[in-house]
This record gives C-alpha cells, structure tokens and sequence, in this order.
C-alpha cells in the first residue's frame, strides 16, 4: 500500500484532514528545499507537494511562475529533485508528490521517469497539463512503477468528466477551487461543497481541495467539506521573501502549524 | 494524403490538448460549435459575405515580372494577402472565430500576439462586432512594433503587457491561456495561429484555407495549370497552412520557410525544424527548441511574428512525411529580400513574409523559366518600417 493511501486512511481513522504544502523545489536552492521539508513535516503537513520548475508553467500565477524562474537560474534540474528526494527519505517517510509540467516528462522519458520516480522515493505525480484523454500510456506505465498519479478537476469538469478523471486517478483526487490559476482569490466556499460532494459520488478517492486557499479560516472552511487542504502561492511568498535562512524556516513553520491547526 | 485531423485532434503523433483541465470543456465547446457552424449554410454565407465585403477578398494573384526577371528563373507570383484589409492574412481568422464567439454567446475575446498583425486583426473584429478586447504581447515586441500597438488602442482593445520570461510570443500566449482559464466562461480565446490544444490547429487551417482555394482558382485561370512549388513563411504556420491545404493531394512541391535569426548553427533563431525535436507546449505536441530537460529555449528573429519555440502540429506532421520541405532564411536574407521587393516591384513586404521571398531568392533562378512559383505575401511591411530603419541607423 502507498504512503499517499495510508496518509489519508489513518487521519480518515482520526477524523483528521490532510494538510498539503505547496513548495517549489529549488526555491532559492535544493538545500534550502530539503531543509524546507523536513521543517514542514515537523509542524504537521500530512504530505508535501514539490513543483518541478517549467519555463512556461500556464497553470501557475505570478508567485509559482516566479519561484520556477529563480529555480531555473539556480539550475534545478528534474534528475537533481530526484537526488534530493533520494537524501530525504533517509530522514522521512513524509508523502511526497511532483507538481510536473509534462514537457518535462517527456523530455526526461517516461518511463525513465517513472522508475527513477519510484527509485528516488517519490509517491505521485500532479501533471496540470495533462487532462484525462491525453497520457494513458504515461498512466500506465507510472501504475506498473507504482507511482500515483493525480487527475485536477475543475469548476468547469462535466459529470463525465469527473466520471473519466476519478476513474484514472490513483491516490486522490485534486479539485481546483476556482477558474483561474494558482495564488488566485478564493470563491465561495459553498460551490467548492457542491463539486466535491460530486466528485465523491463518484469514487472512493480522498478528495483535496487546491488554489486560492491562503489562510487559516479558509483552509478551515475548505477542510470541513474536503479530505484535504492544499496550500501553495501563500507559502511560496513567505519563502521568496529575503531574510535569515532561520527567520524563513521559523515563518514557514508557524504558517504549517497554523493551517494544520486550522484543518484539524 | 489523408485527412487531418483525427476525432482526437492528432496529426499523426502530433497535436491534441495538454491543457489544464478548466480549458477542457471550453475547448469541447468550440469544438462542437464549430463543427456545427462548419454545416450551417447561413453561418458560411455570413462568413464569405464578411470575407468578400470587409476584408477584400478574393486577393489578387499578382504575377511579380520584375522579379522574376531579375531572379532570371522560374514565374514568380504572389498571393497578395498584404492587400487584406488590415494589412495581413490574419484576418480570415479573427472573422470567423468573431462569428464563433456571438454563436457561443460570448461577450468578450482575448488573443496573443507578436509582431501585432494578430491583436490588430482581433481588435478590428471586436471593434465591429461590438466584443470586450484584450490583447497580450510581450513588450520586447509592443517595442519593435510600436505602430501596431497604437492601431489595436485606436480600435478600442487594451493591450496587456507581458514582461515575463522573454518578452515575445510565448509569454503572451501562455498570459492568453492564464486570463483565459479565469475567465473561461464569457470569454473566447481567438488564438492566432495553427497552434495550441485542439481543435484551434484545425479551425485556424480551416479559416484560412480560402487563401490556398482562391489561388489554385486563380492560378487555372492565368496560367491554365498549377504551380510547381508554393513558398511561405512559417512561425506558427497559418499562412503556410492557408495556402499549402488545397494542394495537399496535388503534384505540388511546397517550401515552408522558418525564422535562421543569426543563423541556425548558432543558438540565435526560430528554426525547429533545424534545432528542435518533439515536445509538449501550450496545449501541443511538436517540435520545438528546448534544452535537454524540456525547457523552452529562447529564440530570436528579426521577425516578431516569426519568433517562436513551436511551429503548428500538422507542419510537424507533413516535415515527417517529407510532404513539405522545411528550410530557413536569416535576418539578413529576410532584409534583402525586404529591399529587393520594395525596390524592384514597389511592393513592401512584412518582415515575416520577406523570409518566404528569401527561399524564393534562392529557389527561382534554379528552375526553368516554364515553372511557376507562388510566394504568399502573407502581410505588408508598413508595421515594420520603423524597426527596419533603427536596424540601418536612420530615424523615421
């Protein structure tokens, strides 16, 4: 069975929710990620989701598109993540899922990407550009790694759609709150409800809410309607913002701490 | 050759839709719009009407004399897609999705663009039609074509900046794509070339194909036979696609002509078909310029319209089956052949087409004089005049 599976089995057992941090890997630096993860956990994240940095990332507002900028000039690359995964399952059994524009898949192999994926420790996959009628093959090769891989749904994803995406999905599902891109303003939190309630008609699978959440009461309000919270653009401002390695580390703590406080 | 696109928007391996999943059922929507546009009578006469009445079509099929007696070779005439209204090829798109958007009860448009033919082309059906317009580009291009800028203003469209990544094309349409998930239920993304997630590869080719029709008709009729080659530009790849689709199953050699910017031994250029190999961007798989971890490179051509790191998917598609031969002219070819038409038939080029005129410069003189060529002159030099002369150091 997968961390992500077990993750959200034995806060479903406590009547938890999952907290989902969003960072960018290589935002300043992959050290920086490494020490940022583990800080994470330590303040109560339930799984971490690191960002692969693209060039042109379409589904990404400003604070992301700048984070995967400042990632590339500092050189990240897919094969370095995979290393830095590798060193930090020595020290967590921490969930961890790539946010992965598929160019980059592609540009690496899939199926090379899938095994050194699994290899290196990774649980799942978030690819934003790759809707449910593009990438089965891709999907089933990850499935014989066991690497989860993680459909989006959105405002505007038909029942049908809902119907295809959860049955591709594995792990859980992503919703995506509101029509737009990440970092944008939250919606109401009450057409969330309804599309989630639908969705978990559909399928067994946890369902996590993502995108304009950016604070302890919305993440709360979303938690109570959800089986995750995923917070991104608000956590990636903290860590661009210049200052001490240990303010950073100690302001990305008490914001973790905070929101899983707030989901519980 | 067989008919592209599949039900799922392929050309062979290449196209589809790796787009976010809120684009998905817009891009369904267009897709069923259309197909049902394409039967309805009344939406095609509206369609010609417009074409016929507002944009000036049919253009003419110029036979250019001078220059093909200068070049000493094959006959050499040019589809005068310059003449349209506007002032490019453009335009025979933003009509027809402008008619799409009212049919889908769509309110306003947006649309990226490079070197401002496009935003001028949307901003001026907007205007008609009465839609909310914004306009994206990079600001290195709103630089270098400044002109086009102000006429899309005039015309009542904000043009939106965009100072991310490197300034140009791909930025804006990745903006395009970003404004067009936030708002993706009152607005229409008018996309600008035969590029992007299904079904805008398709419906962009579609539109323009009345170019390649138009000439093959008038090509009967001066010449009682059809060309032996077809030359035209490609950055994305309408006008070439425009042209290219009628003859596809005919005895025609085709040329599609990409930006060689400082030359494509160096890294400075649009060519991917020379520097490129297969990828995913902006809701398409085909080749593009990327580095070996999938990142995009930058690209460079004296040509806004030209500048780009992917070539439309069903250029991919025919580059594979050795139905199109792909090549490139630089900057400085692209310059002269600026000059040389100016000069020899009074007619000013757009720096994009001026790269269709360069292969033609070197491709004419080496066939016989009872072969003809047709070059589409997809757009008209006014908009680049200015940025021609800072090159050469002289104030406008």
């Amino acid at each position: 069975m997968g961390r992500i599976h077990l993750t959200f089995s034995q806060l479903r057992a406590k009547n938890q929710k999952a907290l989902i941090p969003y960072i960018m890997a290589g935002d300043p630096s992959l050290e920086m990620t490494e020490a940022l993860v583990l800080e994470i956990e330590r303040a109560g994240a339930d799984i971490v989701e690191l960002g692969v940095p693209f060039s042109d990332p379409i589904a990404d507002g400003p604070v992301i598109q700048g984070a995967a900028q400042r990632s590339l000039q500092a050189g990240t690359s897919l094969q370095q993540i995979f290393r830095l995964v590798q060193s930090l399952r020595t020290r967590t059994q921490i969930p961890l899922v790539l946010m992965c524009y598929y160019n980059s898949i592609l540009a690496y192999g899939e199926k090379r990407f899938c095994h050194a994926a699994v290899e290196a420790g990774v649980d799942g996959v978030i690819v934003p550009d790759l809707p449910v009628e593009e990438g089965a093959g891709f999907r089933k090769m990850a499935r014989i790694s066991a690497l989860d891989v993680i459909l989006l749904l959105a405002p505007t994803s038909t029942a049908e759609r809902v119907g295809k995406a959860v049955k591709a999905s594995q792990g859980f599902v992503y919703y995506v709150s509101l029509t737009g891109v990440t970092g944008a303003q939250l919606v109401q939190v009450a057409a969330i409800e309804k599309k989630v309630r639908e969705i978990r008609q559909a399928s067994q699978l946890p369902v996590a809410v993502g995108f304009g959440i950016s604070s302890p009461s919305e993440a709360a309000a979303v938690a109570s309607i959800a089986d995750g919270v995923i917070v991104g653009s608000a956590l990636v401002k903290i860590i661009a913002k210049p200052a001490e390695r240990s303010a950073v580390l100690n302001r990305v703590s008490a914001f973790v701490r905070d929101h899983k406080q707030a989901v519980s | 050759m067989n008919w592209v696109p599949n039900s799922k928007g392929r050309f062979g391996v290449y196209g589809g839709r790796y787009v976010p999943e809120t684009l998905v059922p817009a891009l369904e929507e267009l897709e069923r719009t259309y197909a049902e546009a394409k039967r309805d009578p009344a939406f095609r006469n509206t369609l010609r009407a417009y074409l016929n009445q507002y944009v000036g079509r049919p253009t003419p099929l110029y036979f250019a004399k001078r220059l093909t007696e200068y070049l000493g070779g094959a006959k050499i005439y040019l589809k005068r897609e310059d003449l349209c209204h506007t002032g490019a090829h453009k335009i025979n798109n933003t009509l027809g999705q402008a008619l799409l958007t009212t049919r889908m009860g769509k309110r306003r448009v947006i649309a990226e663009t490079g070197a401002g033919q496009h935003g001028v082309a949307v901003a001026t059906v907007a205007a008609m039609f009465g839609l909310e317009c914004d306009v994206y580009m990079g600001t290195e291009d709103m630089e270098r074509q400044a002109l086009n800028v102000v006429r899309m203003r005039l015309l009542g469209a904000r043009v939106q900046a965009v100072d991310t990544g490197s300034r140009t094309l791909k930025d804006a349409i990745s903006e395009s794509l970003r404004d067009w998930t936030t708002h993706v239920e009152s607005t229409h993304y008018i996309l600008g070339s035969v590029l992007g997630p299904h079904p805008y590869p398709m419906i962009v080719r579609d539109f323009q194909a009345v170019i390649g029709r138009e000439t093959k008709r008038q090509m009967m009729k001066c010449e009682g036979m059809l060309p032996h080659a077809l030359v035209a530009c490609v950055g994305g790849g309408s006008n070439a696609l425009g042209l290219f689709s009628a003859f596809m199953n005919d005895d025609v050699e085709m040329i599609g002509v990409e930006a060689g910017g400082f030359g494509v031994e160096t890294e400075k250029h649009a060519s991917r078909f020379a520097g490129g190999s297969v990828g995913v961007l902006h809701g398409t798989m085909t080749y593009l310029l990327q580095d070996d971890d999938g990142q995009i490179r930058l690209t460079h051509s004296v040509s806004a319209g030209l500048d780009y790191a992917a070539v439309g998917p069903e250029h991919s598609y025919y580059h594979d089956l050795k139905r199109v031969r792909y090549t490139s002219a630089t900057d400085d070819e692209a310059l002269s052949a600026f000059d040389l038409l100016t000069r020899i038939e009074g007619i000013m080029p757009a720096l994009e087409s001026a790269h269709a005129l360069a292969e033609v410069v070197k491709f004419a003189p080496r066939l016989s004089a009872e072969k003809v060529i047709v070059v589409n002159l997809s757009g008209r030099g006014d908009k680049d005049v200015d940025h021609v002369a800072q090159l050469r150091g002289n104030q406008v």
